[in-house]
């Protein structure tokens, strides 16, 4: 089938190392103004380079149209609806951007000493006690730099928790239905996968829970949760679950990735978890730059804190009339240490704190109700048209904040696989769900509208949805081929694994 | 890359983790995935190959195949030690895919109990067990 | 409704009658009574957007930022001067507000961010296969620790004491959970003790971890150091500052394996230490092994040009426990951040900004060393920063400097008390001529000051919590 191409499609994609052409450049740098002798007497020469490494060389009016060309080739959420299961694609808002650029948190360097850096002190103790509020668990860390990371670090506080009471364990359980990052960091944290079932309800399969804990409760060191879980359902077993863990004598870590749901209305701390990690850039508001950055603040209860990361910050009561003041305390000596560099994704910090001043208790739990509300909705709307039929929800339950449908009918009586129905979601504008995960629902569809869609927003995806299911009765080689109107369509990912090319030959 | 249509050739051993054996004489033996396997994984972007002179063993994983989206390991459909390795693989995995028992072949091995091929399926055998998942 | 939503009365009326639903409570019946919260968060109500930005203009006030006081603080993060069209950039929809590209076709503009930052990244190190970025420094140095037990099947590290002291913590921190021993070697004169190193490394040893300039500024012999990681079989990890790599030999061509650091010099603000990136580029050999997002070229189905990401059979997502690494969202804008400002420099801006931070920091080093009451810690060459030794109290000199305007430097002692009267001083190109004679001037006057030869005029305020 012969096609016009859009104009976005004809334009070559063109690095900006085959824009360059030698002579040209933007920066003018500043006189040296000190002496100028050779570098060879300053450095001896076999440690200095040859050849300046191959740059572009080009001025700034063709640097800003390549960015700004190429940056139309993107799809973004201020630009359309993005669904993603489990990722919260919710609005950045722009006041966030106004004060994260404020001289005095843009412009303060990390090592400043912390009498004169209290106001930013200040505001990670004050995202900490709001934090640990949300959480209901009041000691908090903001040093890990994502979800990722945060999990790490509970794991790394399990094993010290554990240590400390003279205990080696080596298992981890984790539901099958869990993100990839709750494995990946159990084996980077020295620990054993145990698999965990799920039941016909969406929730922890009880007695698998106690098989696996009864094999062997003595190596159990932690079970990672996410609730509601990664089908957007709340397991109400929750209570049990974790005396069941803490009877074993382990700890009860929680995915924070479905805060959203909850937020205000029920807190990990009162279900019974020790170990929490937030997402930043999840549910409160950090813009996801198409792939970080983030923060992954951890909370955790009171047997648990004194393993904490180095440093944390702390309050003093303040002496001789002054008043309280901020620091980065050091001395820890059941810390787990460092994970990283300084004391964290400070600028993540002021534009979440400004979230949660904006919003405040009251709109933090209102958020939540609208996300959990928006999503049941767009649930039945799917329900009741052809998406009935063809891509069913996996568990019939009201949701949480988000759902899971499965297109295994859609691909068993139409021939279209999910992948195909996310290709041709992309021609109609909106971004597709969360695809193949989780990994328990055959050919399944998680979809997580947030509390900042519009009722109309909701109805557009349901109808292009209707849309694309009414086409496939029809053609369902259409949405095969799809996408058609992307700057680029369906490509070739098996050659790009194959012979991987990472880099721009020069 | 031709596809193949779904075919189980009748001289090979199978077993269960969709794995053949050519027996080569008494005592060395070929191993590979069957086209069902490979059919589905999907185009074949890698294979990481155990070295010469491991042992390996009887419904143990030896090896990773790895397509774009998915990772799956390959049993041994009997114990040995292996001799020879399909180095060719490297730069055309997609062998795999065209030829699954000829040129996609993935070890050469010399048995160290050449009595396992009695647990193993013959090609109606395993044909039915397919039919039946 | 709430500040970001829409679902007036009406909306909420028809969603619930969709549902069949007679009020958003049943939506979230099925959390059990008892674990209810049942009362408001206790937080402050929700303000107007004009009381948040005064609240936090406020708190910004309190912090005596690189405006306000003069940075020579280095230690890994730097007062460069980042160009306005990083942040015309950045700021920009399309780049800040996307997830990450598991949908290529609507994805060109980041996935090709990703690979044009590799490239950049690649000729910097002169190393073939980057990725997209880490988090940020200390923690890429962790990753590296986790790639070589995998690349080597060995678990002891070699760590010189000149990698940054965040550095060898973190690897600390993540060494025992993936089981690793660290061995460190110390220092002589400023650099890696050759001997040492050479008598530590060993058969067991997975990585020997090297840093140049090091933490103390000091350019490091990394080939000939290196040796001994060769000569073994162990990978040699290198970390660098990206800023002095215009002027400096990559660590690939020093033998480096893996070369990697903090990004935060290249088109990122100091932002209290975050967010950066870190930088993570290797040999061929261990393109499988990498952490992080890489992105990979390659055509659509009518033969155009595009990205994907590539090789996520090694990502959590799908390898999940046997995935080379957990990371999941990394730091793709401030990567963006950094291509920006390295197309700005360009090819010969990169190079003269080197030229000029060696220059700088030459001529500052030769003012401080001429300085009553100061010495060079070492006499090793150095690029952009240097250790110098001071002869009264460091903090109370660091106070009097404060006091006149001028963040002098970063105190030695806690981190390296064998240098307890240290300071580490650190150079860019906002320092001018000018600021490097203030600063001599102000340490000359506060030595003086502190061993009481005069007494001093002090100057203005005061920092709040000081007694």
């Amino acid at each position: 089938m012969a096609m016009t191409e859009t104009p976005m499609q004809a334009e070559r994609a063109q690095t900006i190392y085959e824009k360059s052409k030698p002579g040209r450049r933007a920066a003018v740098l500043p006189d040296a103004e000190v002496p100028e002798p050779p570098l060879e007497e300053l450095i001896p020469a076999d440690l200095l380079r040859a050849e300046p490494p191959r740059l572009p060389e080009i001025a700034e009016p063709e640097i800003v149209r390549h960015y700004n060309k190429l940056s139309r080739r993107n799809f973004d959420l201020d630009s359309g609806f993005y669904p993603l299961g489990s990722c919260t694609m919710k609005h950045n808002p722009r006041l966030n951007e106004r004060v994260a650029a404020l001289p005095g948190h843009a412009r303060l360097h990390p090592a400043q000493d912390p009498k004169r850096a209290q106001g930013a002190l200040e505001l990670m103790w004050l995202l900490q006690q709001s934090l640990g509020e949300i959480c209901g668990l009041p000691h908090v860390s903001l040093q890990p730099s994502a979800g990722s990371h945060g999990e790490l670090a509970g794991l790394l506080l399990t094993r010290a928790f554990h240590a400390d009471r003279g205990e080696e364990r080596t298992k981890v359980l984790a539901p099958d239905t869990s993100h990839g990052t709750n494995p990946a960091s159990v084996t980077m944290a020295g620990y054993e996968v145990v698999k965990v079932a799920t039941n016909e309800c969406g929730g922890v399969e009880m007695d698998d829970l106690r098989a696996k804990i009864d094999e062997d409760p003595d190596q159990v060191a932690c079970l990672m949760l996410t609730n509601p879980n990664t089908l957007g359902l709340f397991d109400e077993n929750i209570a049990e679950i974790a005396e069941l863990i803490h009877v074993a004598g382990g700890t009860l870590y929680y995915d924070g990735a479905n805060l959203n749901a909850v937020m205000g209305h029920s807190r990990p701390g009162d279900m019974g978890f020790d170990i929490v990690h937030v997402n930043l850039h999840k549910s409160f508001s950090q813009p996801h730059g198409g792939g970080g950055p983030g923060a992954g603040p951890i909370a955790v209860s009171e047997r648990i804190e004194p393993f904490l990361p180095r440093p944390q910050v702390v309050r003093r009561e303040g002496s001789n009339g002054h008043g309280p003041s901020f620091d980065l305390d050091l001395e820890r000596p059941k810390s787990i240490g460092r994970l990283r560099g300084f004391q964290g994704n400070f600028g993540v910090f002021v534009r979440s704190y400004a979230y949660i001043l904006s919003l405040g208790g009251d709109g933090l739990a209102e958020a939540s109700e609208t996300a959990v509300l928006n999503a049941n909705y767009l649930k039945a709307r799917l329900a009741a048209g052809r998406a009935g039929e063809r891509l069913p929800v996996a568990f019939d339950r009201h949701c949480m904040h988000e759902f899971v449908l499965s297109g295994k009918p859609m691909k068993k009586e139409l021939g279209l696989a999910t992948l195909d129905l996310a290709k041709r979601l992309l021609d109609f504008g909106f971004h597709p769900p969360t695809v193949y995960f989780p990994l328990l629902v055959e050919e399944a569809l998680m979809i997580e509208p947030t509390e900042t869609e519009t009722k109309e927003s909701l109805d557009g995806f349901a109808e292009a949805i209707e849309q694309i299911l009414a086409e496939a009765e029809a053609d369902p080689e259409r949405a095969k081929q799809a996408p058609y109107t992307t700057p680029v369509r369906r490509l070739d990912e098996v050659k790009a694994t194959r012979r991987p090319v990472v880099r721009q030959p020069l | 890359m031709t596809l193949s249509d779904a075919h189980y050739p009748d001289d090979l051993l199978y077993h269960d983790q969709h794995d053949w054996a050519r027996l080569e004489g008494d005592e060395h033996a070929v191993f590979g995935i069957t086209w069902y396997a490979q059919d589905s994984l999907g185009e074949v972007v890698f294979y990481d190959p155990p070295e010469v002179g491991a042992t390996i063993s009887k419904d143990a994983s030896y090896a990773e195949v790895e397509s774009v989206k998915a990772v799956s390991d390959v049993i041994a459909p009997m114990s040995g030690e292996i001799v020879e390795v399909n180095d060719s693989l490297e730069d055309t995995p997609e062998k795999v895919n065209e030829d699954p028992y000829g040129d996609g072949w993935l070890v050469k091995v010399k048995l160290t109990h050449p009595e396992e091929r009695g647990a193993l399926l013959g090609a109606d055998e395993y044909r039915k067990m397919l039919e039946k998942s | 409704m709430t500040r970001y939503t829409s679902a007036t009365a009406d909306d909420r009326a028809e969603m619930l009658a969709a549902i069949g639903a007679d009020s958003v409570d049943e939506l979230f019946a099925q959390i059990p009574e008892s674990l209810r919260l049942g009362r408001p968060l206790a937080l402050p109500q929700g303000m107007s957007e004009a009381e948040v930005f005064e609240r936090l203009a406020a708190l910004a006030a309190r912090n005596e930022d690189a405006e306000s006081q003069v940075c020579f603080v280095g230690a890994g993060m730097y007062d460069h001067y980042v160009p306005a069209i990083v942040d015309a950039i950045t700021q920009r929809s399309e780049f800040l507000t996307p997830y990450t590209p598991y949908q290529p076709e609507i994805s060109q503009g980041g996935l090709q961010v990703m690979f044009e930052f590799q490239t950049a990244m690649s000729e910097l190190t002169g190393l073939p296969v980057s990725n997209a970025g880490l988090y940020e420094g200390p923690s890429s140095v962790a990753s590296a620790g986790y790639l070589a037990m995998a690349a080597t099947k060995r678990k002891r590290f070699v760590v010189s004491r000149g990698l940054h002291p965040h550095s060898r913590e973190t690897l600390e921190t993540y060494a025992v959970g993936y089981g690793a021993e660290l061995v460190e070697v110390g220092l002589r004169e400023g650099e890696t003790d050759a001997e040492a190193l050479a008598a530590a490394v060993d058969g067991e040893t997975a990585a020997v971890f090297l840093q140049s300039p090091n933490f103390l500024g000091a350019v490091e012999r990394v080939e000939a150091l290196g040796a001994a990681a060769k000569q073994h079989g162990a990978l040699l990890v290198v970390a660098t500052d990206p800023m002095t790599l215009g002027v400096l030999k990559p660590p690939g061509e020093c033998g480096a394996d893996i070369a990697l650091g903090e990004g935060q010099p290249l088109g990122n603000r100091l932002d209290f230490g975050g967010p950066s990136f870190g930088f993570f580029c290797a040999s061929e050999e261990q393109i499988r092994r990498m952490p992080g997002r890489i992105a990979g070229e390659t055509d659509d189905v009518d033969g155009r040009r595009g990205f994907v990401l590539a090789l996520q059979t090694r990502e959590q997502h799908i390898r999940r426990e046997k995935a080379t690494h957990n990371i999941c969202t990394a730091q793709a804008l401030n990567a963006l951040g950094a291509m920006v400002h390295l197309a700005w420099l360009g090819r010969e801006g990169f190079r003269e900004l080197g030229e000029l931070l060696v220059r700088r920091t030459a001529y500052a080093r030769e003012r401080l060393a001429a300085v009553e009451g100061v010495e060079l810690l070492h006499t090793a060459p150095v690029a952009r920063e240097f250790a110098v030794r001071l002869d009264a109290p460091v903090d109370r000199v660091l106070e009097r400097c404060a006091e006149r305007g001028i963040a002098a430097g970063y105190p030695l002692a806690r981190e390296y008390p064998e240098y307890e009267d240290g300071l580490l001083v650190a150079i860019t190109e906002r320092r001018s001529k000018a600021q490097i004679d203030d600063l001599a001037e102000a340490l000359g006057a506060a030595i003086a000051a502190e061993l009481g030869d005069f007494p001093v005029h002090m100057t203005g305020k005061s920092p709040e919590g000081v007694s």
